[in-house]
This record gives structure tokens, sequence and C-alpha cells, in this order.
């Protein structure tokens, strides 16, 4: 059932306009049953375990269960994502656990500044784009004409 | 017909999809936009953050050339390209994506991507070409440097969840692009001067290994249907390289990423009774020289020495992880303070090669007990899927830029803009522009800046809005809601809507499709071998498809997304059994062999082999072009 969702921990993202899964998932998958307020995924076989729908949720309320065509039962991978870095907890079969954490960025959420900082031109025609040649930290361009 | 209202929305440039080449386009579109007073749109059918490939990260950039420190030159990438593709390459394209991807990369790295650096400061390399990353919010990053530059400057808006099937035309020049909402009662209708397609490749083409639950799980991501193979054939351009899909020989079942442990842990593969296919089979790499002597070996003949071992019956091939992993830990054995907190450090570096790219690879390992340092797993080739973008070739046949060209190549590569397809106003990037393979997330984000610089100069020069028929558009809207209608018509004949023979729901359809070209296109089950009796029945077979493709019946909003998918799927087959055929060699064994062609034949084949179809008579023209060699 590749993700699926906790019934007690889904509040319906509180019935905003949009559940935070239905708004993430890169295949449309999260869909909020209106009666009860609680999402779920509508078809699991063309889940890609890409985790979207976990790190989002805001009450952590879906996880993943490994294809059932394939993987063996009882194992688990839960991330906890913070701004700046992931968690993870890897849980074995055999019930040992791994954690791992990893960086996620090394800026500020949402202030990436497109032109990087980079010096820009107005030259429409040649081959340098806008941020170039500085951000390719060249003297110019590579061009095969003289 | 169902009831979707209109939505009209003019712009200058159009950019269809939010992934790594739409991103880049985004950036630099908005840059040009705005010093020329244009406006720019981009449409997606999911959310920009999470879209496309890169939507669950990666965990290494896999084109950055180092021009700035000398580690390579331009042509050091081209001639690993088109050695990679057995020779079939576009070097103008090749060339132009490696001149700017460098800058693409610093460009990510301000943005707040950790790329990974030693103690001198140095970027960390996989391999030549590739850098290793903290890449779990690789897309999230990209996607706001674009979204900022949208919507900052002024000059861009952005559609969300957005469905786009087919192309508007002005005569022989593009107008625009029609879809529909997957959450609203909405039809959009997009007119623009230029339109830029950047809508991914194709997966579920072709069966998958797996098929039940585990369906979605193939190498490449389910929501990628052949978006930008269909919209470009619509248009009626031409394409080029149909027939080179790609086979990753990744981790079996789950396809965990195979590439730090080839490259960076320098990992062995080898077959059931211990052999090593590299080693064992290296004879055969003759038959494809010269591509087979080059290094590194192109990775279709990595696929088929492997591949040799399985239908001999001396699978599986396990790689070697225990192995590696000892070797490198042992360079310290003689410290175990630091033998030991080598190998800690290596197996975070094992397990977060996973979870940054492939999560279900780790939940594979811990539900199977594997510790990759005590035992091996087995790596199997998965199915093919059209990723241009990658090791395979596919896309629209497009114009490389002026200044990258031989006196030769000139008249054959060259009309007008970069990235131009054939079509007047369509430009192409990543998986929807061909014979520019290799560029991955970063080249694909170079080259759609490129593009996107090209696309500006082109309304600048051609400031004028298309014709947009509306009575054609009208027309449009009723055969891309029809599946609502007949499901609407025909459910309620039979006691469950899931069995009527009236219709035919959107997954069904894909397995049907997918068995055909499983079973005579070269796939899994065929052992990816075929010849051109199998290429005729599919073809057959496809002809019938696409009559019932007609019917097809959707519920909801999501179906009739499902739907078209399906649709652009049946069109990217055609294209790739159509070039398969008309390719009279066996070129990329590893990725297909023409059993009845079993040879590479370079005095007739090195040569593109490219198709198109007359979107008014429907009627395939394929068409050789010239290879020519301007790197030297
Ligand atoms: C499993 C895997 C691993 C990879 N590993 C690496 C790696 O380690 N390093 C590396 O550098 N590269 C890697 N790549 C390659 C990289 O992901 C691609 O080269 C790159 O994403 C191509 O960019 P694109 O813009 O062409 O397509 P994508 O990034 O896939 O974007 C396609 C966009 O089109 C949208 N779309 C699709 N259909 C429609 C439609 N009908 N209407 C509207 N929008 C639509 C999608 O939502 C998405 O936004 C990997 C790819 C895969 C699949
Ligand atoms: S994001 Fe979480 S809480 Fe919100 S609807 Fe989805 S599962 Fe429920
Ligand atoms: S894991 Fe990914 S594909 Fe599956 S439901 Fe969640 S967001 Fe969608």
């Amino acid at each position: 059932m590749p993700s699926f969702v906790n019934p007690e921990k889904c509040d319906g993202c509180k019935a905003l306009d949009k559940t935070a899964c239905q708004h993430i998932c890169p295949n449309d998958l999260m869909v909020l049953e209106k009666e009860q307020m609680k999402a779920y995924n509508r078809d699991p076989s063309m889940c890609w375990e890409c985790y979207n729908c976990v790190k989002i949720c805001p009450t952590q309320a879906v996880e993943v269960r490994g294809y059932a065509d394939f993987v063996p039962m009882g194992a688990s991978v839960t991330p906890m994502r913070s701004t700046d870095s992931i968690m993870w907890t890897v849980t074995f079969r055999n019930g040992s656990i791994k954690r791992f954490k990893f960086p996620i960025r090394t800026t500020p959420e949402g202030e990436a500044v497109p032109e990087g900082g980079f010096a820009t031109h107005t030259d429409l025609n040649g081959p340098a784009l806008a941020t170039e040649p500085e951000s390719l930290g060249l003297p110019e361009v590579f061009t095969l004409k003289g | 017909m169902a009831n979707f209202e209109n939505v009209v929305v003019e712009t200058d440039l159009l950019i269809l999809g939010g992934g790594m080449a739409s991103c880049g386009a985004a950036v630099e579109a908005a840059y040009w936009a705005k010093q020329q007073g244009l406006k720019v749109t981009l449409v997606d059918k999911a959310a920009m953050d999470r879209s496309g490939a890169v939507a669950m990260g990666l965990s290494a950039i896999n084109q950055y050339v180092g021009l700035k420190d000398g580690q390579n030159s331009v042509k050091d990438y081209v001639d690993y390209v088109r050695n990679d593709l057995m020779g079939v390459t576009r070097e103008d394209l090749v060339a132009d994506i490696a001149r700017h991807v460098d800058s693409s990369v610093h460009l990510f790295e301000k943005w707040g991507l950790p790329i990974w650096k030693d103690e001198a400061g140095a970027y960390v390399h996989e391999g030549r070409w590739q850098l290793m990353i903290n890449g779990e919010s690789y897309k999230v990053v990209v996607a706001e440097a674009a979204k900022n530059a949208l919507l900052q400057s002024g000059v861009g808006e952005i559609f969300e969840r957005v469905f786009i099937v087919e192309p508007l035309m002005d005569g022989d020049r593009v107008a625009g692009a029609v879809g529909f909402s997957v959450r609203e009662n909405k039809f959009y209708i997009f007119k623009a001067k230029a339109v830029f397609c950047a809508m991914g490749g194709a997966v579920h083409v072709f069966k998958p290994r797996s098929s039940g639950e585990g369906l979605g799980r193939a190498w490449y991501p389910p929501w990628n249907s052949g978006s930008s193979a269909y919209f470009t054939l619509r248009a009626g351009a031409e394409m080029t390289c149909q027939e080179v899909r790609f086979i990753p020989v990744r981790f079996k079942d789950a396809y965990g990423p195979v590439g730090a442990w080839f490259l960076l842990f320098k990992s062995r593969a080898t077959n059931a009774m211990g052999g090593e296919y590299m080693v064992e089979r290296k004879p055969e790499l003759d038959n494809w020289a010269p591509y087979g002597k080059v290094k590194p070996i192109p990775a279709n003949l990595r696929n088929y020495l492997g591949m040799l071992d399985v239908m001999e019956g001396k699978g599986p091939i396990f790689m070697r992880t225990e192995e590696a992993m000892q070797k490198l830990a042992d360079a310290y054995k003689d410290d175990p303070k630091a033998y030991k907190a080598k190998r800690k450090e290596l197996e975070s570096e094992a397990w977060e090669d996973f979870l940054d790219m492939t999560i279900s690879q780790a939940i594979l390992w811990a539900a199977s007990n594997v510790q990759p340092e005590e035992r091996s797993s087995e790596i199997a080739a998965a199915e093919p899927y059209f990723i241009g973008s990658h090791s395979g070739a596919s896309g629209a046949w497009v114009s490389g830029p002026e200044d990258l060209q031989s006196d030769e190549s000139k008249g054959d590569y060259f009309w007008g803009y970069m990235g131009m397809s054939t079509v007047k106003g369509l430009f192409c990037a990543g998986d929807a522009s061909g014979a520019s393979s290799h560029k991955f997330s970063s080249g694909s984000h170079a080259e759609g800046r490129s593009v996107a610089k090209a696309a500006i100069k082109y309304i600048v020069e051609n400031n004028t809005m298309p014709n947009v028929d509306m009575a054609a558009c009208e027309a449009m809207k009723a055969t891309i809601l029809q599946p609502l209608d007949t499901y609407e018509q025909f459910s309620k004949t039979t006691v469950t809507p899931d069995v009527n023979p009236n219709y035919i729901l959107p997954k069904m359809f894909m397995f049907r499709l997918q068995k055909i070209m499983d079973e005579y296109a070269a796939g899994v089950t065929a052992q990816f071998i075929t010849n051109e009796a199998q290429l005729n029945r599919a073809l057959e077979l496809l002809a019938l498809l696409k009559e019932d493709s007609e019917k097809l019946a959707a519920a909801d909003h999501h179906d009739l997304m499902r739907c078209w998918e399906n649709v652009q799927r049946m069109w990217q087959a055609e294209a790739h059994v159509r070039t398969m055929l008309f390719r009279q060699e066996t070129r990329w064994p590893g990725y297909y062999f023409r059993a009845d062609m079993p040879k590479m034949d370079q005095d007739n084949w090195l040569k593109f082999a490219n198709c198109k179809c007359d979107p008014s008579s429907g009627e395939w023209e394929m068409i050789a072009r010239p290879i020519y060699n301007i790197f030297k």
C-alpha cells in the first residue's frame, strides 16, 4: 500500500482548502475523504514511495509500508525533516535500528536569489547567459568562433 | 459535454513543465523578459517544489565539467557522450550544455544546495563528471529560485495542477497549448508567442518487472508519461533517436542507485559463479569497436555483458558491497580508531545514497536485514524508459547554436535559435530535446537556461501574437473531455463500472500497451530482443489500441489525466517501434537487440534515425540525418 495514513493522527489538515499531502504528491494520489476528513492514497500501485506526502504532513500521519509484492514485512523508514536537515530512522525486520542525519540546505527557506549574486549583462545575442561568464568562474564563455 | 469553464491565458513565453529544464528556463527567461517587457507563464501538472524526476531528491549531480579549474574541457565532455552513445550524438548540442552546465551548479550552490567539499574546499567527485550532494531538497531549492524569478520580478505567473495535452497551432507556427485542471472543472487555453516544452520523458510504456503493488516502483517516476514526445509529435515536429531507450542496471526490484557503489566505492559485480562479466566477456567488446574499446565502456555495452551472463543462466548478478567496503576500510586497518570511523562514514554514505533518491531501496534492505558491509545485493536490468537527458537520447530534433557549428554541420544543425524544434516557435529542453544525452539534472537546467534565452530572442524578433482558432479549441476540448462523457453515458449500464463493454479504463489500456511493448518490442520478458516481424506485429496491435483510445473512460479529473497520460505513452511507443524498424542494425546491445540484424553497420547506419507524423494526415515519415564530427 506504499503510503498510508494513520486515521488517529490525520486531521484532514483542519479542512483548509487543500491538504498538504494532496498539494505535494507529484502523482496526484493523495485525496481527502470528506465525510471523515481523512486523507488516503487512491492508487497505491502508482506510488513511487517518494515520501513527499510523508515529509510534508504536519501531524506525521503518513507512513510508508514497503510494496507488498516484493518487500518482506516488518521494516520501516521514517523521516523527520526540519528547515535545514533531515533525520532518518531505519528499523530493520529483525528490530535493529539505524539513525542518520543529513543537511538539506544551506540557506534560509524561501530566500534563493535567482541571479545568485553574480553580475549580469544585457547582450541578448551572445552566447553568455544572464549570469555568465561570472557564474562560470571564467573570463568568457567557450565558443568555436574567434 | 462535461461542463468545464474555459480559462484563456495570453502570454509571451509559455513554459510547459516545472522540472529541472523548466526551472532553468524560468530563471533565465524572467531575467530577459523583464528587460524586454515580456510575460512568462509556467504550467506544471504537479507542485513545482516536488515535481518531475528530481521530486524525491538526488544524491549526485551527474554533469559538472570543471572548466574553471581546468579539470576537463568542453571537448572532453563531447568525446565522452559521443562514445557512450555509440557515435550517435549532436556534438553542437552537447557542447552547448557542457559550456553552461558549471554555472548552473554554481547557482545551485548559491541557492542553498549542499555540495560535498573536501578539506581543501574542492567539490567531492563521485566520478570524473559527478559531484556528491546532500540532495534531499535539490528540487525544492531549484524550484524556489525559479518561482522567485518569475514571481518577484513581476513578469511571471505559475499554474500548478494543470495537465497539458495538445499544442495549439497557427499554420506552421506554434500558438500555445491546451490542457485541463486536475482539481476543478476548468479547461485552459494558453496562447503564446513561443512555447518551451520540457514535460519529461516516459515510463510505463513497457511492462515493469513488478506488476502488483510495486508497479509504481519503476526506476523512472510514474508521473512522467511522454507528454513532451506527444506534444512535439502532435505539433508536427521532427523527432530524433526515438529508438534510443535507456535501461538502467540498478539494485534489483527497488532500483536503488549503483553509481556510488561502482564509482565512489569501486565495487565489483560478479555472477553466481563468482565470475566477473566485465573481465570474462571483455573480448565481446571488440565486436562493437571503436566504441567497445573506449574508457569508460558505454553504458549499454556494460549492460550487455551482464545480460549475456543472465541469458546463459549465470545469474543472479551481485554487487559486491561487502568486499568494496572492506577494501576501503582496510586502508586504515593499522589504526583501529580511524578504521572504525571510516567504516561508520562509509555506512552512512551508502545509506544516504538511497535515502536521498530511492527510499524504497532502504526499506527493501531493512526488510531483508541487509547490512551492505556483510553481504552482497542483487543487481538487475530494469525495463526500458525514455529519458533523453540521461543515457537515452530520444527527443525532438532541435537547432543548435550558431557559434558551435563547423562549416559542414551548419546547414543541417542550425536554423536560427538554439533549442527550437522544426516547428516555428516550439522550443524543447531536458528530456524533450533529443540527441544530446548525459545532461542529467544539472545539464537539463543549463540547457533550459540556454534555450529560454534563445526563445526570448525569438519572441523579440517575431513579436506578434499568433492567431488561435477558437472553433478548433472547442473541438479539442470536446475530444479531451470525451472520456468523462463516455463514463457518464455508460457506467451505469453494468452493475459495477469496472467491466463494461462500451469503454476501456485507463489502467487496463496501459496494461494492454505494456504487454504489446514488452513482448514484441524488446521488453524484459523478451530479454530485450526483437526483430522486424515482431515490430510489425507490435504496429498492428498498436493500431487497434489507437482505435480503442477513443473509448477511454474517466470517472473524475484524476482518471481523465490517466487517460491522456496513456494516450501519450501510446504515441511514444509508436515512435519507438517505427524507429527501431527503420534502423537496420543493432547499435546499442544492452538497450535492445535486433536478432535479425545482430551487427552494428558503421557504413550505412552511423546516422540519426528521425521521424515525424503529419498532424493532418496522421502519416509517419522516417528520415535519416547525417552525423557531423565537430570536435575532432
Ligand atoms: C531515478 C532517477 C535518478 C536520477 N539520478 C540522477 C542523478 O543522480 N544526478 C543527476 O544529475 N541526474 C539524475 N537523474 C536525471 C534527472 O533527474 C533528469 O535529467 C532531469 O530531471 C530532466 O529534467 P526535465 O526538466 O527534462 O524533466 P523533469 O525534471 O522530470 O520535469 C518534468 C516536468 O514536467 C511536468 N509534466 C509532465 N507532464 C506534464 C503535463 N502533461 N502537463 C504539465 N506538466 C507536465 C512534471 O510535473 C515536471 O514538472 C535521474 C533521473 C531519474 C529518473
Ligand atoms: S497532510 Fe497529514 S494531516 Fe493533512 S490531510 Fe494529509 S495525512 Fe491528513
Ligand atoms: S509517496 Fe510520493 S507518490 Fe506516493 S503518495 Fe506519497 S507523495 Fe505520492
